[in-house]
């Protein structure tokens, strides 16, 4: 459309360039911008300069020998051995996922599916979230009190304090990704004769599948490099312990803890090694639980 | 518009309406869980510190005496080191927070955006115990060429740029090994950096795009826009976000642990060794019994009562609208 034609003699427009935008002012706007672009760096150095580190320290630990065999009994040793670390560490972030996400899940689904607009719904929903504020070490000391006092250390005690940690995380991540399944298809399927907990496990639920794996992924990952709640639950091993539920366990997160302590060069180098692994570890769960969200999430 | 049945009728069998009864309750007693959990730990662990508290009595929280081999547990060394080294990390981590937010809301040209997320989402993936083993194996120890710890040498710059003032003389004393509040604060700051940010990004999503394009049209610069219509409406929002952070960095735990030094001491020189709750938890708990054990829970609980009330306050001021990330 060619309006302009039609205004005759229009006055000409007052520039918008910075000219009449006085210097202190066009200063201090300057000022304020290199101080939000510096604030980005004081950021990333940091985080570059750990990551450089335990590449750098790791990278010559890690090996086949460093990924299977047995820590050495003797820290001072120098070799390698976080096998039964990492074992340790998939197999109580595993059993944490086995309780934590399923249980998560469906407190989320009874906040969002049958809670909506009544008050214990908005208690629990609000004490989730305070309880996600419970610092890691109390989750630790809570599962040495109810649990190792009764039944000692164990993989198992360990799992459970993971749990207790992660729980919070899945049930306020899962509940927000059903809250943006479309009304629509609950309606549909309700009217189509499905009962409330049919419609919830084959319409609402696998609607909001990607959005809850990838939730539930970074609830993981948390958990997989968590150290506190640890220390006093899950004991100390140097062989691979397989059974949860029977004996003492040991993870990665643990073992760069104590080993990062000892002044033995042999121990400080699997701790770096140890903490090589864990980083990528948790990075692959981070990734690939971005992946996920960034596939599926309708913007 | 169509009016609903006041009833949706019910189609399915006797069989059906059962399957559907339970696994409503089952959904409850998901979420029951939540309250069960809480209320678990507030009782075992409270229960098994009463012998530390009937024992000390308020001194408990009064007291700076923590003298274990004595059993005498005063634990308020503890408590001002987790303030001190919170209040530290809340100084670095808040104003950066804000600008990193700032920039990925107003500044970020659109194809810097999504690094910037992702350095953020890396940051808060790296596990506190790593920063931990960087922070005492880098910066406190002697580096290849031996000579002070890198952290030693900053400490004593610092100590000599600001020795003649008073005050920070003080706040600023000659390091003694780089273990210290200083270097604790530091690495928390790093850490609660990712939450604060995620937080303070979501409030400032909130700002209604009208209020920014007003003052842009009334001839404000983009500093003068953010002053002007971002931060009156994202004052609350930006305290809670801060009052969560403190939360966090009140109870991270292992990375304090290994790098503020552990001995139990009210200074206020901040390049000095020191302890804090979680930290002094962590550290003596493997070889503590008896009463010292029972002090040890008991600091929990106090670490748990602190965390529970920032957490609460700041829920409130939050409001239940913002669906904050945990």
């Amino acid at each position: 459309m060619s309006v302009g034609t039609l205004v005759p003699a229009a006055p000409a427009p007052p520039t918008l360039e910075g000219s009449t935008v006085s210097r202190s002012r066009r200063f201090r706007n300057g000022v304020a911008g290199a101080l939000i672009w510096t604030s980005v760096l004081v950021a990333a150095v940091p985080l570059a300069m750990v990551i450089f580190y335990v590449i750098r320290k790791g990278i010559g630990v890690v090996d086949v020998a460093f990924l299977t065999d047995d820590i050495p009994v003797q820290s001072r040793f120098p070799g390698p051995g976080m096998g039964p670390a990492i074992m340790g560490t998939l197999l109580t972030t595993g059993a944490a996922s086995l309780v934590s996400i399923p249980l998560g899940i469906m407190a989320a689904v009874y906040l969002n599916e049958y809670g909506r607009s009544n008050r214990l719904a908005a208690v629990i929903r609000f004490l989730s979230d305070v309880m996600a504020g419970v610092p890691s070490i109390v989750m630790g000391l809570f599962l040495y009190t109810v649990w190792v006092l009764r039944f000692g250390q164990s993989g198992l005690a360990g799992a459970l304090a993971l749990g207790a940690l992660m729980l919070p995380i899945v049930i306020r991540s899962t509940e927000s990704i059903l809250r943006l399944v479309p009304r629509e298809l609950r309606e549909g399927s309700l009217a189509l004769g499905a009962s409330r907990s049919r419609t919830i496990l084959t319409v609402v639920l696998p609607a909001a599948l990607p959005g809850i794996t990838s939730g539930s992924l970074l609830a993981v990952a948390r958990a997989a490099g968590e150290t506190a709640p640890l220390l006093f639950t899950i004991g100390a091993t140097n062989a691979t312990n397989l059974n949860l539920a029977d004996g003492s366990n040991t993870s990665l997160s643990v073992q760069i803890f104590r080993n990062a302590q000892l002044p033995f060069a042999g121990a400080q180098e699997r701790a770096w090694g140890a903490a090589l692994t864990l980083i990528v570890l948790v990075l692959v769960m981070t990734v690939i639980a971005r992946l996920i969200s960034a596939r599926f999430t309708v913007r | 518009m169509a009016t609903q049945p006041a009833t949706v009728p019910t189609l399915g069998s006797s069989r059906s309406a059962f399957t559907d009864r339970a696994f409503s309750i089952l959904a409850l007693g998901a979420g029951l869980t939540v309250l069960l959990i809480l209320g678990l730990i507030a009782l075992s662990t409270t229960n098994q510190a009463l012998p530390a508290f009937r024992q000390e009595g308020l001194g408990f929280i009064t007291s700076d005496r923590w003298i274990p081999s004595q059993d005498v547990f005063g634990a308020l060394p503890f408590v001002y080191g987790t303030m001190v080294i919170s209040v530290i990390a809340l100084l670095f981590a808040v104003p950066v927070s804000m600008g990193i937010a700032l920039f990925l809301s107003e500044l970020a040209p659109p194809r810097l955006r999504r690094p910037v997320v992702y350095l953020i989402d890396l940051l808060a993936a790296v596990p506190s115990v790593v920063f931990g083993l960087w922070g005492l194996l880098v910066l406190t120890q002697p580096g290849p060429g031996g000579g002070d710890p890198p952290i030693v040498g900053f400490y004593q710059w610092i100590s000599n740029v600001t020795g003649s003032i008073p005050g920070l003389s003080t706040l600023f004393g000659p390091p003694l090994n780089g273990k210290s509040f200083f270097l604790a604060g530091v690495i928390l700051a790093l850490m609660i950096t990712p939450i604060i940010t995620s937080l303070i990004r979501e409030v400032y999503n909130t700002v209604p795009p009208g209020h920014k394009e007003a003052a842009l049209a009334l001839g404000a610069t983009r500093w003068e826009m953010i002053r002007g219509a971002v931060f009156p409406h994202s004052r609350s929002g930006t305290v809670a976000a801060v009052m969560l952070g403190l939360g966090r960095a009140m109870g991270e735990t292992i990375a304090a642990a290994l790098v503020i030094g552990s001995s139990p001491q009210i200074t206020a020189r901040l390049f000095g060794s020191g302890d804090a709750m979680a930290a002094v938890i962590a550290n003596q708990f493997g070889e503590a019994g008896g009463t010292h054990r029972s002090a040890l829970i008991g600091l929990g609980v106090v670490l748990f009562a602190m965390t529970i009330l920032v957490n609460v306050v700041a829920r409130l001021v939050f409001g239940r609208s913002s669906a904050a990330v945990a």
